[in-house]
């Protein structure tokens, strides 16, 4: 087994998508020639040819709506996006079209593509290179939203996706696209949507987070286990289906629960899965839920304004610690 | 000599073909026209019974239709309509029971199993891919559609159609932009009547013809006039033999007159004077095409009420059987939001709670 960066898992996970089934094209912008700003397509237009790696024009409704006829025609596309903070001119096209593509055909037809997209804070992005998007997407019945924190997700959520009849939207962390480097197996292999994985068990708190912070989690985790804390932490890797029954084990084990995202706390994935903890599992918790959150501004340039604004490694430990007292 | 309709209405077949029409296909456009007709002012009816909640109607927009779907493959060409194209879907095949059925919003309704709004036609068996209520958004997909059949190597063309206030929509725009620059075979038609809902055509762009907006992306635009049903026959004809002949993509502009309201809820004395809606009747296409067959000897007083009162039983037949059609059961609410999810996921398990 090799030791790949996240980029490289994605663009391996393509490249065997593309090799096992013809139905596999690829469209978005600067992903043929150029290989996609940032490289996740190097290789491929070399490999497939332009009728399969497809440079767009620069729009992005485009982009998606040819994408939802094509597989409504049989194929299996998979769009990229080039940055998640650009994928508000598809909005139309994903929630009104190939999300209810299903449902408003009675099953006639489906909508069986893939939009990849770049997303988070951290990477000096500013305001337009740094969204967290997921929250818009979670809230639309008929699609899935998946988001991997690791290299050997990466590939084995891609190809899931790919082969998924329904729509996903699969959001790639652009922090960890390099710094964080794992085992991927050769074989083929898939990561079922909507499965969360236990990254490390613990017994006191739940950590339950997704994308990049799962590593600022391990990181605290690590941390809080030299006083005597034992965190669990919980990656949903899905966020829309979410793994109701890996949080709820994790829930009544601990009694304690911290949510953390990089998205804004106002109406982000954390009130939700507090929601849900709260309807379901009041008798099972010995203190607040507690969320970790962006503050509810846009992502500001300046590396002092960005850190006053996204949760760090230093946030999830103070939350711990103020739920550990409970 | 005589020839045997597909209708089974028999017609004298002296005169010419017309743009390689025989007198039968001449005669059965004729009929698709009238049925489609009858079919929506039967819905007015229903609707103002209060047994339909909403109506879209085509009224006046006859010839443009069914012109334009007499010159596709049905079933093997794909057609992405617009909530106003009844006369396309029926020129394709849908029958007027299926019609009746979505209008009813029966669980055996084809386009949705009444789930959509009536008039946002699918028939997978046909290749009508799916209407939804935002405007322009199927053009994209006929170019994904038409990018996927010429990948595949299939001699297929797709059609969509749309408004003349879809054409100010972004989706219009990078659709034609991207078809013509990979040459795909598409058709854009648009059945221009001059009203989104009451913005007249002065309001929705600044210049003369949709059509015109063709040369922007290097592709053919055709005006035609939509209420010569075999002048928009050949128009498109026309363009589905060049996106065949892998020759790309045509603007096709079919202008027509919208002879009511916008929609079942809408007053379109608000916005029109008597007189320009006096004006669009004068334009009807119903008569005029009648007068062009009379003319030509292939109907008389005799043919027009036989093929008058068929129109008449398959209507009242559609509409009897599909008001005795039960209506869908509330546990399909929840069917068909994915193709499939893990069992954890909230959305079975309330199901199987209830």
């Amino acid at each position: 087994m090799a030791l790949k960066t996240i980029v490289e898992a994605i663009r391996d996970g393509l490249a065997e998508e593309m090799r096992r089934d013809w139905r596999v094209i690829l469209l978005g912008e600067d992903i043929g020639v150029h290989g996609g700003v940032f490289r996740a397509t190097d290789g491929l237009y070399a490999e497939f040819g332009p009728e399969r790696v497809l440079d767009t024009p620069l729009a992005e409704l485009g982009i998606v709506g040819t994408a939802i006829g094509a597989a409504l025609n049989g194929l299996r596309p998979v769009a990229e996006i080039q940055f998640a903070d650009y994928i508000y001119p598809a909005m139309d096209q994903i929630i009104n079209e190939a999300a209810k593509i299903r449902y408003r055909t009675n099953g006639g037809f489906g909508c069986p593509i893939v939009i990849r997209a770049p997303y988070g804070p951290g990477v000096h992005g500013a305001l337009y290179h740094s969204q967290s998007v997921e929250a818009f997407f979670c809230h639309v019945p008929g699609l899935k939203v998946v988001t991997p924190a690791t290299p050997y997700d990466a590939k084995g959520l891609l190809k899931a996706a790919v082969r998924d009849d329904d729509p996903v939207l699969y959001l790639e962390h652009k922090r960890i696209y390099r710094r964080v480097r794992g085992e991927v197996p050769d074989t083929d292999y898939v990561v079922p949507i909507g499965v969360a994985e236990v990254r490390r068990a613990g017994q006191h708190v739940s950590v339950i987070t997704y994308g990049a912070m799962v590593h600022q989690a391990l990181e605290a985790a690590e941390q809080l286990a030299t006083e005597g804390i034992s965190v669990e932490v919980v990656d949903l890797r899905s966020l829309l289906p979410w793994d109701q029954e890996t949080v709820a084990a994790s829930v009544t084990k601990t009694n304690k629960v911290v949510i953390c995202h990089e998205d804004n706390k106002t109406g982000g994935i954390g009130a939700e899965i507090a929601a849900f903890i709260a309807e379901e599992l009041f008798e099972d918790l010995d203190g607040p839920i507690v969320r970790v959150a962006a503050l509810d501004t846009p992502v500001p340039f300046s590396p002092a304004l960005e850190e006053a604004v996204i949760p760090s490694t230093r946030h999830i430990v103070d939350a711990v610690h103020r739920l550990a007292a409970y | 000599m005589a020839q045997e309709h597909p209708i089974g209405i028999t017609v004298a077949a002296e005169s010419l073909p017309r743009h390689g029409l025989t007198a039968p296909q001449l005669v059965e456009l004729y009929y698709k026209m009238a049925l489609s007709r009858a079919i929506d002012e039967r819905l007015w009816v229903l609707n103002r019974q209060g047994k339909i909640p909403f109506i879209v109607t085509g009224e006046g927009h006859e010839a443009a239709q069914v012109g334009s779907a007499y010159a596709l493959r049905p079933g093997e060409d794909w057609v992405l309509p617009y909530y106003r194209d009844l006369g396309v879907v029926l020129t394709l095949g849908m029958t007027p029971r299926e019609v009746l059925l979505d209008a009813f919003a029966r669980a055996e309704g084809p386009s949705s199993g009444g789930r959509q709004m009536p008039a946002h036609y699918s028939c997978p068996r046909l290749n009508i891919a799916s209407v939804s209520s935002p405007v322009a958004t199927q053009l994209p997909h006929a170019v994904g559609v038409a990018l996927a059949a010429k990948y595949k190597g299939e001699r297929t063309v797709a059609v969509c159609y749309f408004g003349d206030g879809a054409t100010s929509k972004g989706d219009f725009h990078e659709a034609l932009n991207f078809a013509s620059i990979h040459k795909l075979p598409v058709i854009f038609f648009c059945e221009n009547n001059g009203w989104a809902i009451s913005v007249p055509l002065s309001k929705q762009m600044p210049v003369a013809h949709v059509a015109d907006r063709a040369a922007a992306y290097n592709l053919p635009g055709v005006l035609v006039d939509g209420t010569d049903v075999l002048a928009v026959y050949a128009a498109t004809r026309e363009a589905v033999d060049r996106a065949r002949a892998g020759a790309g993509p045509t603007l096709i502009e079919a202008r027509v007159y919208r002879l009511g309201p916008h929609t079942s809820d809408d007053d379109d004395r608000r916005y029109r004077s008597e007189a320009e809606r006096a004006e669009a009747r004068q334009h009807d296409p119903l008569p005029r095409y009648e007068r062009t067959l009379r003319a030509w000897g292939l109907l008389n007083d005799e043919l027009v009420a036989e093929i008058r009162a068929r129109v008449a039983r398959e209507v009242a037949d559609a509409e009897a059987f599909a008001a005795a059609s039960p209506p869908p059961r509330p546990e399909e609410a929840t069917l068909h939001v994915y193709a499939s999810v893990p069992a954890s996921w909230r959305l079975r398990r309330r199901l199987e709670e209830e």
